[in-house]
């Protein structure tokens, strides 16, 4: 590994958490398409700002951008008050508008600066190793580690600081106004932080990838816990692990590394909505299974249960005459048979079932349960 | 800026012409499909979808090595297709919410576009370089057999709304009383949205993934403003889409350095700003100046029904009232003299001596039958 691919490394795993952190909060505010609005937006915040400062490098663009993302959510939320469109249209109706009113300044008075559109939607985190911070001679390492250090110890602040209240506001809102915190201020903080995520993050990975960072791995962490710390931390984590793979498959691919990363990233989510314990698609499929196999098995004792000691008991209690009467398929009555055998419910004697005296206990229960409850 | 040239222009010159013309199919198709997509709150679902068609693009052209606009419209399609597929199965099999998967979905898209972009580039055909322009779009290269292709998809878009226009209609403003009727509402959802995703990928060309979503919510949100019909707002929708389409092409083409895609998104623009000022009903001015009516009829009212219970109180009705008496019951309200000469010219009150203030017979009448409504109003009630 050389050592611009460990800064590079670096410098990816540092976008990636710091975005993973607000998108926590989008994801579980449901404003996940606001960090998509806010990250086309940024470009003509950046443009302005720099027709006012003249200089690309300036810190001044961060600030101009952060003010268009707010600019963003406050119009879109004046286009939701006049309650003439539905709150998807506005933010549909306000991105691009901006967005475009960007593209254009730039085409027409900027054509000829490092400014362009390539770079701010698709970015290139491969060239961000040659822009150091040397400071009286000394090379300090790339000066978009510094930038991104920066913003996350700001979003770590911010949420450190601001937790309890942004735990209770977007898990309860109405009870967080009731005790007085002011949603709006809260709101536009986020709103903030995540604007001032994207300005620091579009430079290295672009603007709609850093879409797919802020939500892609709290998407997934959504799915594995149930805890907002863990949830918090799992982000980071799945964030990571998706900026070194990305990495890593870009190089192998000599494709795109931002691509990459967010490629990763839904691999990622993929994995976890297939397999995630309890809630991914596999563990509900089970889940499904053995509750229908279960509901199978009281089914059969009831069955079982209901013709004992009549007429049609020998009839009805056939192993062969099971899949008919209850109308099961063979290979499920089987599989039913042999899971209430295991269970202890139900004996086969001589090609007939005939209930244990646990079996008949727990027919009789479930009638109960099932017809009375 | 030189219009009767930039007119004939319009007609004369093949590329202004070529690309005028595919703006305004683009603008119609997506103006009308568009209106679905709104009307059904799947606004954003647009933006997914064109982000999400990047990939098929790239996969289209990596396996067939054509660049004909059909093969990568049907890439897109595909896609965009397996993109909402995507997004509605998360979103109905785990507590993932719609906005996440929507905007997880675009982006992951997206960046697998760009990694396939980027290999493709590297790669040594010689015929690679067009595949860019579907990220911002690329007007000026329009050829006329593509407008001849949009055009053919988009009408038989369109031709399949009207066939089943009932049923689309029903779909989008009450799909539960669909299914009761015993339409197949799935296939009919399913049918809409690639109606939708032919739409937009037609678009994609010219205007690119990242503005396309425009397209298909602006023009829509536009009519809305206009009208409570489905069919009006379709009409006036395709319209808003062809003129900011038009407008937007001959706008770039004749002021320098002006990108075409980003004029056609601030033309639309436009439209959208005029529309929900200005139109009658909905409109923002149009509600100002009606609630300003209002709060001044009410004034006047309140005016009135002062007098009116201040003359309750004596035998003699038409006694005169001071305006201190009136300010201090209209609870610091302004304008009350204005609105007492106001009353005076209507005949419902006159000024016995300045500043005294008293009901004429009219004026009694009318406070009668004001609070005699109200009392109805509230029974209403």
């Amino acid at each position: 590994m050389s050592a611009e691919q460990i800064e590079i490394q670096i410098i990816a795993s540092l976008v990636a958490v710091t975005c993973a952190i607000p998108g926590v909060f989008l994801v579980l505010r449901r404003m996940a398409m606001m960090s998509d609005a806010i990250s086309h937006a940024i470009l003509l915040g950046i443009v302005l700002a720099f027709f006012a400062v003249g200089d690309i490098s300036s810190p001044l663009l961060i600030i101009g951008a952060a003010l268009s993302g707010v600019l963003t959510v406050s119009l879109v939320e004046l286009l939701n008050r006049t309650k003439l469109v539905k709150e998807d249209a506005s933010i549909g109706l306000v991105f691009p508008l901006l967005f475009s009113i960007g593209v254009i300044l730039i085409s027409k008075y900027a054509y000829n600066i490092h400014l362009d559109v390539h770079a701010v939607l698709l970015g290139e985190i491969a060239f961000a190793p040659f822009d150091r911070l040397v400071i009286s001679g000394f090379d300090l390492g790339p000066k978009s580690m510094y930038v991104m250090g920066g913003i996350l110890i700001l979003n770590l602040v911010f949420i450190l600081l601001f937790y309890k209240e942004l735990k209770v506001a977007t898990f309860d809102a109405g009870l967080a106004a009731a005790l007085g915190f002011t949603p709006g201020l809260l709101h536009y903080g986020l709103m903030g932080i995540v604007s001032v995520t994207a300005v620091g993050a579009f430079d290295a990975v672009g603007s709609i990838l850093v879409v797919a960072l802020m939500i892609a791995p709290p998407a997934a962490a959504y799915l594995l816990t149930d805890r907002l710390p863990r949830m918090i931390i799992l982000s980071a984590l799945i964030g990571i692990l998706s900026a070194i793979c990305g990495f890593w498959a870009a190089i192998l691919l000599d494709a795109n590394i931002a691509g990459s990363m967010a490629s990763v990233s839904g691999l990622i989510f993929l994995v976890v909505f297939l397999l995630a314990p309890e809630r991914g698609l596999a563990a509900i499929a089970r889940r499904k299974t053995r509750q229908k196999r279960e509901f199978a098995g009281r089914m059969l004792a009831i069955h079982l249960l209901n013709h004992e000691g009549t007429p049609e008991e020998a009839r009805e209690s056939e192993v062969g005459h099971i899949e008919e009467t209850l109308r099961w398929k063979e290979g499920f009555a089987k599989s039913v048979v042999g899971y209430s055998v295991k269970r202890g419910d139900v004996l086969v004697e001589n090609g007939r079932l005939r209930l244990t005296e646990k079996g008949r206990e727990f027919a009789g229960r479930s009638v109960v349960e099932e017809f009375i409850a | 800026m030189d219009f009767p040239q930039i007119f004939s222009d319009l007609f004369l010159d093949y590329t202004l012409r070529t690309v005028a013309l595919g703006s305004a199919v683009i603008g119609i198709v997506s103006g009308a499909l568009g209106s679905y997509a709104v009307l059904r709150k799947q606004s954003l679902l647009g933006d997914a979808m064109s982000h999400a068609a990047l990939p098929g693009i790239a996969l289209a052209f990596l396996l067939t090595g054509s660049k004909m606009p059909l093969v990568l419209i049907i890439g897109a399609a595909l896609a965009g297709w397996i993109a909402t597929l995507l997004i509605i199965s998360i979103v109905n099999s785990t507590r993932v919410k719609y906005d996440t998967a929507l905007g997880m979905v675009l982006s992951v898209f997206f960046g697998f576009g760009l990694v396939l972009l980027t290999i493709i580039q590297k790669r040594p055909d010689a015929t690679q370089a067009g595949l860019d322009k579907f990220l911002f779009g690329q007007a000026a290269a329009l050829l006329e057999r593509d407008v001849v292709t949009m055009g053919i998809l988009g009408a038989s878009a369109i031709l399949i709304t009207m066939l089943l226009w009932k049923e689309f209609k029903l779909l989008s403003f009450d799909p539960d009383f669909a299914s009761t009727l015993g339409f197949p509402v799935r296939v009919l959802d399913v049918l809409l949205t690639t109606l939708i995703v032919i739409a937009i990928v037609l678009g994609l060309q010219t205007v690119g993934v990242v503005l396309m979503s425009a397209m298909i919510v602006a023009p829509a949100a536009s009519a809305r403003q206009w009208t409570d019909n489905l069919g009006v707002m379709i009409v006036l929708s395709s319209l808003f889409g062809a003129l900011a389409g038009i407008s937007g092409a001959v706008l770039s083409a004749s002021v320098t350095r002006l990108p075409t895609g980003p004029t056609i998104v601030v033309c639309v623009s436009a439209i959208v700003i005029f529309s929900m000022l200005l139109a009658p009903r909905r409109g923002i001015l149009w509600r100002f100046f009606r609630e300003r009516r209002q709060r001044g009829r009410l004034r006047l009212e309140g005016i009135l029904e002062d007098l009116y219970s201040l003359a309750l109180e004596h035998k003699d009705p038409e006694h005169a009232h001071s305006l201190s008496v009136l300010r201090l019951m209209s609870a610091g309200k302004g304008g009350v003299e204005r609105s007492l000469e106001i009353l005076s010219e209507r005949g419902l009150v006159r000024a016995v001596s300045p500043g005294e203030w008293a009901l004429t017979r009219a004026g009694i009448e009318e406070a009668e039958r004001a609070q005699g409504e109200r009392g109805g109003g509230q029974d209403e009630r």
